[in-house]
């Protein structure tokens, strides 16, 4: 049997993403002298070097490695599921119904009554989402019915999100609004890590349970019953997966759009192809994609911090160029 | 060894009935082709055998189990399927292709044993395509991806078969090893059901044949008992000049009757 996957992938990925948390932990805004930093990681180190280290850099950079490789995961999941390599988390709407929740809870002030509050809107949003489309699209085990059931969902948590930052109060909350559409990790504490971290490995268990079922629907939704697959059961894990996993991410981090796209595009060359075959490198890649992403957005010199989700849409127009361009032929 | 029998079995398929009350009794050791024309309820028929379609009225059992009450990885381990077209959604390696008929046998974690290697190497010598085996499967000619999932159902080693429409975009030379093949597979013991177009194949290889026409089973037999001038006129609408006298049946429509 061929490998599955180009033996030094995962190695690879694995250094990657080693070298992004600590390349998180090591640059930033303030310069600290790796000095200081190899006296924190050691125990000692003076107060400042500490609090920046441990309480600033640490969180940010978990967080990083976290939401990354549940929107990687999530976007190799569903490219197999829906069978559409342009598929990521956003196309079931859950994102966008993870951010009406944070929306939400910043408009009508109730994120201001206890941190955890913001998150567990999200979460209870994102799994509304995912109910309602499971009722929209009905039996069908068609991608397409799913597809666009996801569109009317993803649609109408947008319109909401653009109806609060119409009717919103004053310029503040609009910007506050923004900022979470945008996703960022900035200033974040562990609180949120010990938020997403749960949500992300049960979420992350029910998508990696399914691979094999992914690679049987290479064969249609008939061919992958036929071997076996109980095709109900797969998608009900499928749907709960992406709203609990990435609804616990957006709700720490806002809503990151591209990474579960682009992610796949970029290991798949490596592996057989197979939907199963690019899970685990795509959770790999996500997080050191996105870790790497967070330390650009710090290093970039701009007046006030750029949105990671700025840098990642940027980075997800290459991916369509390079599709339009097989597309034509051109290349 | 499998019998699927079906008892007054009828299908839906939104407001259209597409099978009506279909009643026989598929045996092991038999080649079976299902025949009629496009839209006779044909690929129903077989996709209720599978527990695939929502059956309205009737029964479909397996080895005397109501279908129903039998798990979808206990069916796949009996019935390998060939679906009609050879869709593919992913680019995969046609050996990664194939041994997805392994899948019913392998435990939630558990990969590919050897003893699964070499069902899945076998599979790709009997269908022909064993110098496929490191090509991408989209990549291939019509004919050459029809063998190859034909080899990822012989994959699955299954007493079984279902096929629909094996023969088509094969050249005449790869259809005769196909039916060859399948008929193989009954005389080891299986029951191979296939869809078939080609009368004159079906004449040559089935030992018995299903003749469909608007959802209802309207002959059951032999080859040459289904396959009369008046049968062919009556269900499909054309003359045909039929020969029983050589060493194997021969069936040339010639003409469409009008009216």
């Amino acid at each position: 049997m061929s490998a599955r996957r180009h033996p030094l992938l995962l190695p690879i990925l694995i250094a990657l993403t080693l070298v992004a948390a600590l390349g998180s932990l090591t640059l930033g805004a303030v310069p600290l002298a790796p000095v200081r930093i190899l006296a924190v990681l050691s125990g000692g180190g003076d107060e400042v070097a500490r609090a920046i280290l441990i309480d600033l850099r640490l969180p940010r950079m978990l967080l990083g490695l976290i939401v990354g490789a549940m929107l990687g995961l999530a976007g190799a999941a569903l490219q197999g599921y829906l069978r559409n390599p342009l598929a990521e988390p956003s196309v079931l709407g859950a994102s966008n119904a993870a951010a009406l929740g944070a929306v939400g809870a910043l408009y009508f002030g109730l994120a201001q009554l206890h941190p955890v509050i913001l998150p567990i809107l999200a979460i209870t949003t994102s799994l509304i989402a995912i109910g309602a489309l499971f009722l929209l699209a009905g039996p069908s085990e068609s991608p397409l019915t799913l597809i666009l059931a996801g569109i009317a969902v993803a649609t109408l948590a947008g319109a909401g999100i653009s109806l609060s930052l119409n009717l919103s109060p004053n310029p503040f909350a609009a910007m506050e609004i923004m900022s979470w559409l945008m996703g960022s990790l900035e200033n974040r504490s562990y609180a949120h890590v010990w938020i997403a971290l749960p949500c992300v490995l049960v979420g992350a268990a029910l998508l990696i349970a399914d691979g094999r079922s992914l690679d049987a629907l290479t064969l249609g939704e008939e061919g992958a019953q036929a071997l076996g697959v109980d095709l109900t059961k797969a998608r009900l894990r499928m749907m709960l997966g992406v709203a609990i996993g990435v609804g616990g991410a957006v709700a720490v981090s806002g809503a990151i759009g591209f990474v579960g796209l682009i992610v796949p595009h970029l290991v798949r060359p490596l592996t057989d192809r197979s939907p199963s075959a690019i899970l685990l490198p795509s959770l790999l890649g996500g997080a050191a994609l996105l870790t790497l992403a967070d330390i650009g957005v710090r290093l970039i010199p701009t007046s006030s911090e750029l949105k990671l989700g700025v840098l990642t849409a940027l980075l997800g127009v290459p991916v369509f160029l390079v599709h339009l361009m097989r597309e034509r032929r051109l290349w | 060894m499998v019998t699927i029998r079906t008892q007054e079995l009828s299908v839906r398929l939104g407001r259209h009935a597409a099978v009506r009350g279909v009643s026989t009794a598929l045996e092991p050791g038999q080649l079976v082709g299902i025949i009629g024309p496009n839209g006779a309820g044909k690929s129903t028929l077989i996709r209720a055998m599978l527990g695939l379609a929502r059956v309205e009225s009737g029964t479909v059992s397996v080895n005397g189990k109501p279908i129903a009450s039998i798990g979808r990885k206990d069916i796949a381990r009996l019935v390998a399927y060939l679906p009609q077209g050879q869709t593919l959604h992913w680019p995969l390696m046609v050996e990664r292709l194939v041994a997805l008929g392994r899948m019913p046998h392998l435990g939630p974690l558990s990969r590919l044993s050897s003893e699964d290697e070499a069902m899945v190497d076998a599979a790709l010598a009997r269908a022909d395509v064993l110098h496929l085996k490191g090509r991408i499967a989209t990549e291939l000619s019509g004919g050459e991806r029809a063998r190859v999932l034909l080899a990822r159902a012989l994959a699955v080693g299954a007493p079984s078969l279902i096929a629909d429409e094996p023969l088509a975009a094969l050249d005449p030379g790869h259809q005769l090893d196909v039916m060859d093949l399948l008929k193989a597979e009954a005389r080891a013991g299986s029951l191979v059901v296939t869809v078939l177009h080609d009368l004159g194949m079906a004449a040559r290889y089935c030992d018995r044949l299903l003749l469909m026409d608007k959802g209802r089973l309207v002959a059951d037999g032999k080859p040459m008992d289904v396959l009369t001038e008046q049968s062919l006129a009556q269900v499909y609408g054309i003359s045909a000049c039929i020969e029983a006298g050589g060493a194997w049946p021969l069936i040339l429509p010639t003409g469409r009757i009008k009216g």
